[in-house]
């Protein structure tokens, strides 16, 4: 049923591109009484085609980040008056554009920060005690013939850096402090409610750190936060994890340092130019690589599509938004 | 010093190694093709002996050194090590607690996260070309999971303290209650199992705890519940687990030791729902060194009438 009476349609909101979480868990993921799905992905026609051959106009839409939400987009759907995306991150949206269009827009919220906080953590102990190199190596039956494998670096009083104190960068802290790690951060603003140390730079942070974790979002001004110098402080120690987004760092130089051993070691869930990864990173033992999954654990997703029902229900009710970002 | 013959089982630390040659006469068992010769050569000379986790002082090796005074263990665990005769014949016997506690409830945590997460999978997913193909399936979440702890010893504690900051409600099976800990105590190691999304094995290795996790563990873990070994080979029945495994009444485990290393079974090598690593629990540079300032300093104790710095018997 798509009507409640003869005069009422239900909003609809288009889904351009199958969510992983529909796989899994089916068309519940985001269902609901109160709006109905438009599904692009299960027509044969190219996007503008499809639209156009809809007799009734899309109001919201789900963006992944895998479907920006360009200004040329939001012209193919002229009725659009919210935008949800399904991550934390919109830097794949033109908010300037839904700005002045008058197009609100949600997003993820905290659906997914323990998940990526945990990944954060997990990708910190893997390259500072090896664990992924050594389920290699014995794996590939090495362990009897080569005897013990190298030592790696205790994490008890190491100093992290945390670029970025929001939910994540937060819940990365507070996990981290329990191995007996020495918490800084760096963020937009001091936050005079945490007992970490504060660094306005991130280049003096990095000097002063064993490991940065890069948990900020991706805009303007920290594009290629993570450059030369900030590499040139972290040390031939030091390392890196990175689960925000790519640009943040400059990922030529940080290969660049990996390869000729000005870096310890990385753990990377994001990459400048996914699904590619540098293949110099596959000669590297200190290096773990993950797909830009930090985020997809099952209970997350069903958390997600919560929220991204909700928002959907909030905004065609006239409530407020859970998770506004515009 | 010098003369003081000390007997080093096999290879374990070659910082350490130096800093025992430097003190005494260091004998390397492993160097020596005919044991028995080289016991039989060298038996009224040795006066201590330097163990780990792999070789320690069983009842043949004490019988076998007559001047034995003292079994100094390159690890906290003295599975391998005959206590009862040591305590008989007066040899005294120090470990090395205390300063490999962090690393191994540190590597506990991690293990948890590279299982529930695939980040071993994950990392040989784009090592391979597949993220070009498409994404990585769904993982489980580890934030909020019931951990349950075998052992709420120093280790067991440890790994308790991190898993909380995780939100982990956490349970524990130990041979008493312990009155002072805000834990949910279990009186068996079963219920424990039942009970709890990740079980860990963080106890000693003795005879009461060999195979503590049988098959009835495993089944009450069932197919969503994971097991974290970093204990000792001996505590899991490892047949079982292979089995366990293969048929999919176990969600998954991560495993540090074995009951027979380095040899790892065969069918555990393709399974994407397992971590294996090689005994590397108190495996990072800054602990391995404490470790071997510990052996030597019992050792200069012992030898200079001064009291042992981590005695055991």
């Amino acid at each position: 049923m798509t009507t409640t009476s003869f005069t009422q349609v239900l909003p609809r909101v288009l889904f351009v591109n199958r969510h992983a979480a529909m796989g899994v868990l089916g068309d519940s993921f985001v269902a609901s009484t109160k709006f109905e799905i438009l599904k692009a992905f299960e027509s044969p026609l190219l996007l503008p085609e499809f639209l156009a051959d809809q007799s009734h106009p899309v109001s919201a839409i789900i963006a992944p980040v895998a479907v920006p939400v360009t200004a040329d987009l939001i012209r193919l759907l002229p009725n659009l008056r919210l935008v949800v995306t399904t991550s934390t991150g919109v830097d794949h949206v033109d908010l300037v554009e839904c700005r002045r269009r008058g197009i609100s827009v949600a997003n993820a919220g905290s659906s997914y920060s323990e998940d990526v906080a945990d990944t954060a953590v997990g990708l910190l102990i893997d390259v500072f005690r090896r664990i992924s190199a050594a389920n290699r190596f014995v794996k590939q039956r090495l362990w009897p013939l080569k005897g013990d494998y190298p030592l790696g670096s205790k994490l008890g009083r190491k100093r992290i850096g945390v670029v970025g104190l929001g939910s994540i960068g937060s819940m990365v802290a507070t996990r981290l402090e329990a191995f007996g790690c020495q918490i800084s951060y760096s963020s937009r603003n001091r936050k005079p409610s945490v007992p970490y140390h504060y660094y306005m730079d991130v280049q003096e942070m990095a000097s002063n750190s064993d490991a940065l974790v890069i948990c900020c979002e991706l805009n303007d001004k920290t594009f290629h936060l993570i450059n030369r110098d900030v590499f040139a402080a972290l040390g031939k120690q030091g390392v890196i994890v990175n689960v925000a987004r790519g640009g943040i760092v400059d990922e030529d130089e940080m290969v660049r340092c990996l390869r000729e051993g000005e870096i310890g070691g990385a753990g990377l869930d994001v990459f400048e130019d996914e699904p590619n990864v540098p293949k110099e990173l596959f000669e590297l033992d200190n290096v773990v690589l993950s797909p830009h999954c930090a985020y997809t654990s099952l209970e997350g997703l069903e958390q997600l599509g919560k929220v991204l029902v909700g928002n959907i229900e909030a905004f065609f009710s006239n409530k407020p938004l859970l998770t506004p970002v515009l | 010093m010098e003369s003081i013959g000390v007997l080093m089982m096999c290879p374990m630390s070659s910082y350490l190694e130096n800093e025992l040659q430097k003190r005494f006469n260091l004998l390397r068992f492993w160097t020596s093709p005919e044991k028995s010769v080289f016991l039989e050569t060298h038996r009224n000379s040795i006066r201590a002996v330097v163990g780990n986790a792999f070789a320690g002082a069983d009842a043949q090796l004490i019988n076998d050194l007559p001047k034995l005074e003292i079994v100094s263990s390159f690890s906290v665990g003295l599975d391998k090590i005959d206590l009862g005769i040591c305590k008989d014949k007066g040899i005294r016997v120090t470990n090395t607690p205390d300063v490999l506690t962090e690393d191994v409830a540190d590597l506990a945590i991690g293990l948890i996260i590279a299982l529930l997460r695939r980040l071993c999978e994950c990392d040989r997913y784009v090592r391979s070309g597949k993220w070009k193909q498409g994404d990585f399936k769904l993982t489980t979440k580890f934030s909020g999971k019931s951990v349950g702890i075998i052992g709420l010893g120093r280790i067991g504690t440890a790994i308790a303290k991190r898993a909380e900051a995780f939100s982990c409600p956490i349970n524990y099976y130990s041979r008493t209650v312990k009155p002072d800990v805000a834990y949910k105590y279990y009186p068996t190691v079963v219920d424990l199992a039942k009970n709890s999304d990740i079980l860990v094995v963080a106890c000693p290795l003795s005879d009461e705890t060999r195979h503590i996790v049988n098959r009835q563990v495993m089944d009450a873990l069932g197919p969503k519940g994971v097991l974290i070994n970093i204990g000792r080979g001996p505590h899991v029945d490892e047949q079982e687990l292979v089995k366990a495994l293969t048929e999919g009444r176990l969600g998954g485990a991560a495993l540090d030791v074995f009951e027979k290393e380095p040899h790892v079974p065969e069918e555990l090598f393709g399974l994407e729902n397992v971590v294996l690593l090689p005994h590397v629990g108190s495996g990072t540079v800054e602990t391995r060194n404490a470790m071997a300032d510990l052996v030597v300093g019992n050792l200069e104790a012992h030898f200079s009438g001064k009291s042992l710095l981590t005695p055991v018997v």
